[in-house]
């Protein structure tokens, strides 16, 4: 037991008495960390959280924020929901973003693309490579199958139910939480439309790197990829930090990659127009 | 058209029969156990389509949840078209097509600009006719999600390259969706004419629905 908490005084000087535990997971407060690039200000950081196996995290990136994905341990599978912080009904389109890009596979100079026409987020940097468009996340009925359970008061919680979490934090629902996109975890489209999953276990400390292009709400989910074939519910901590940025200038080399990415920039710069 | 044509093979009467014509939104209860078969009446006319479980319409299609399940991204015969909850909604009972896509999303206004450009903004497309559609029964932007194309083909090369392609239908070829529970059926015939998904000149379809 914990002693005596048999009065309120006694029950705050025990709560109280955990502050400055450290948890593998946990959000950083303000953001600390000794491994942000070169020329990036203590002051611009803006997030830096370890979100834990199985868990998920939500937050709001202004347009210009890099975000910083990385797979500390080699099982992360970051299940990734994206909104228009203003007007949450646009959000990520997974079909717009690999027909419009003519590519499926996602990496660096890939852009996440919204329902409106708009880029919500690009991906600056990537040396995971292994990323999947077409697969979504576990359902509870998945992790009841693969694991026994799925819930989230469980010890197997699901994708699905991870995002609705995430995204009910920002006051959004059901018919909000829509397909994602996960990095990490990868798949490949065989020629007869087969999908082959690629979970590794990968090498430690892949890293991602994304710019808001839009005021975004980030929603991550971390739970074994849905196609993850391992018996066990395998998956480990997911770091994500934060910072500032500048907005993406006009001669940024991802704007002006392609025709279609840099309508969908000139999009976005008429939906800030104002 | 002779109402008794095309329709052998259904399972039981049958109890709505309609042309959808081009370019034009179409919204349908369907119960469970009933056939509805889609007829691609003059070839390669895509059908987008989604759609919503009648009792509780949060829950909805779902494309990454059916092609996660099968391990494909393609709709043959036999695929168990899977919700956001993980349900089977509807099964593919027949196809005279040998494969359907669900991974090329839906034409919108929006994103013609992007494959197109801005001249094309004024065009109809599938999300207006979603809208339109889903709009008489209280349905909104939040309830566009992933959709289904049937008769169109979007295949993936070796390194991810993906495009809607010339079509593998062909006139008079149908599909036969069997419900597995109560479901709302919302289609958009559709009007596209940037792309080969309907041979640059959007056609009719035909919607027969069997007990």
């Amino acid at each position: 037991m914990t002693g005596d908490l048999s009065n309120p005084m006694l029950a705050r000087d025990h709560a109280r008495a955990m502050a400055g535990t450290l948890a593998e997971s946990m959000p950083i407060l303000p953001p600390v960390a000794q491994d942000l690039p070169a020329g990036v200000a203590a002051t611009d950081h803006m997030w830096e959280e370890t979100i834990a196996p199985g868990g998920y995290s939500s937050r709001r990136l202004a347009r210009g924020t890099r975000l910083r994905l990385i797979d500390t341990n080699g099982d992360a599978c970051a299940s990734l929901n994206i909104f228009n912080v203003h007007m949450p009904t646009e959000r990520l389109n997974v079909a717009d973003t690999v027909k419009v890009q003519w590519n499926a596979y996602l990496g660096a100079g890939k852009l996440l693309l919204s329902d409106m026409g708009r880029v919500l987020m690009s991906i600056l940097e990537d040396d995971a490579g292994t990323h999947d468009a077409f697969s979504g996340t576990s359902n509870a009925a998945i992790n009841t199958a693969k694991y026994g359970e799925g819930r989230n008061s469980g010890a197997f919680p699901n994708g699905r139910d991870r995002l609705l979490l995430g995204a009910a934090k920002h006051g959004l629902s059901r018919r909000d939480v829509h397909p994602c996109i996960n990095l990490f975890k990868g798949t490949r489209i065989e020629a007869d439309g087969a999908i082959t999953p690629l979970v590794g276990p990968h090498d430690s400390a892949r890293t991602v790197v994304l710019r808001a292009e839009m005021d975004v709400i980030v929603v991550i989910a971390n739970g074994p990829h849905v196609l993850d074939p391992r018996k066990d519910y395998t998956v480990t901590p997911l770091r994500a930090s934060a910072w500032r940025g500048a907005v993406t200038p006009q001669d940024d080399p991802v704007r002006n990659a392609t025709p279609e990415g840099q309508r969908t920039f000139l999009n976005v710069e008429d939906y800030y127009r104002r | 058209m002779d109402a008794t044509e095309r329709t052998e093979g259904l399972p039981g009467a049958i109890v709505h029969d309609e042309i959808v014509p081009a370019r034009a939104p179409w919204l349908h209860h369907v119960s469970a156990g009933q056939t509805l078969r889609m007829i691609d009446l003059e070839g390669n006319q895509a059908v987008d389509f989604l759609m919503y479980a009648a009792a509780d319409d949060a829950e909805r299609y779902s494309a990454q949840d059916t092609v996660a399940a099968q391990g494909n991204i393609f709709l043959r015969k036999g695929a168990v078209l899977r919700s956001n909850e993980g349900r089977a909604m509807m099964t593919i009972t027949a196809t005279s097509v040998e494969y359907h896509d669900t991974i090329g999303g839906a034409c919108s206004c929006e994103s013609n600009t992007l494959r197109y450009g801005h001249h094309t903004f004024a065009q109809h497309a599938c999300v207006e006719n979603f809208l339109e559609a889903n709009l008489t029964q209280g349905r909104g932007k939040r309830d566009m999600v992933s959709n289904i194309n049937f008769f169109m083909n979007v295949p993936v090369e070796a390194d991810g390259t993906l495009g809607i392609v010339d079509g593998i239908s062909a006139p008079g070829l149908s599909v036969d969706l069997r419900a597995e529970m109560d479901v709302i059926v919302v289609v958009s015939n559709c009007p596209q004419i940037n792309n080969p998904c309907n041979a640059f000149n959007p056609t009719p379809v035909r919607m027969i629905v069997s007990a």
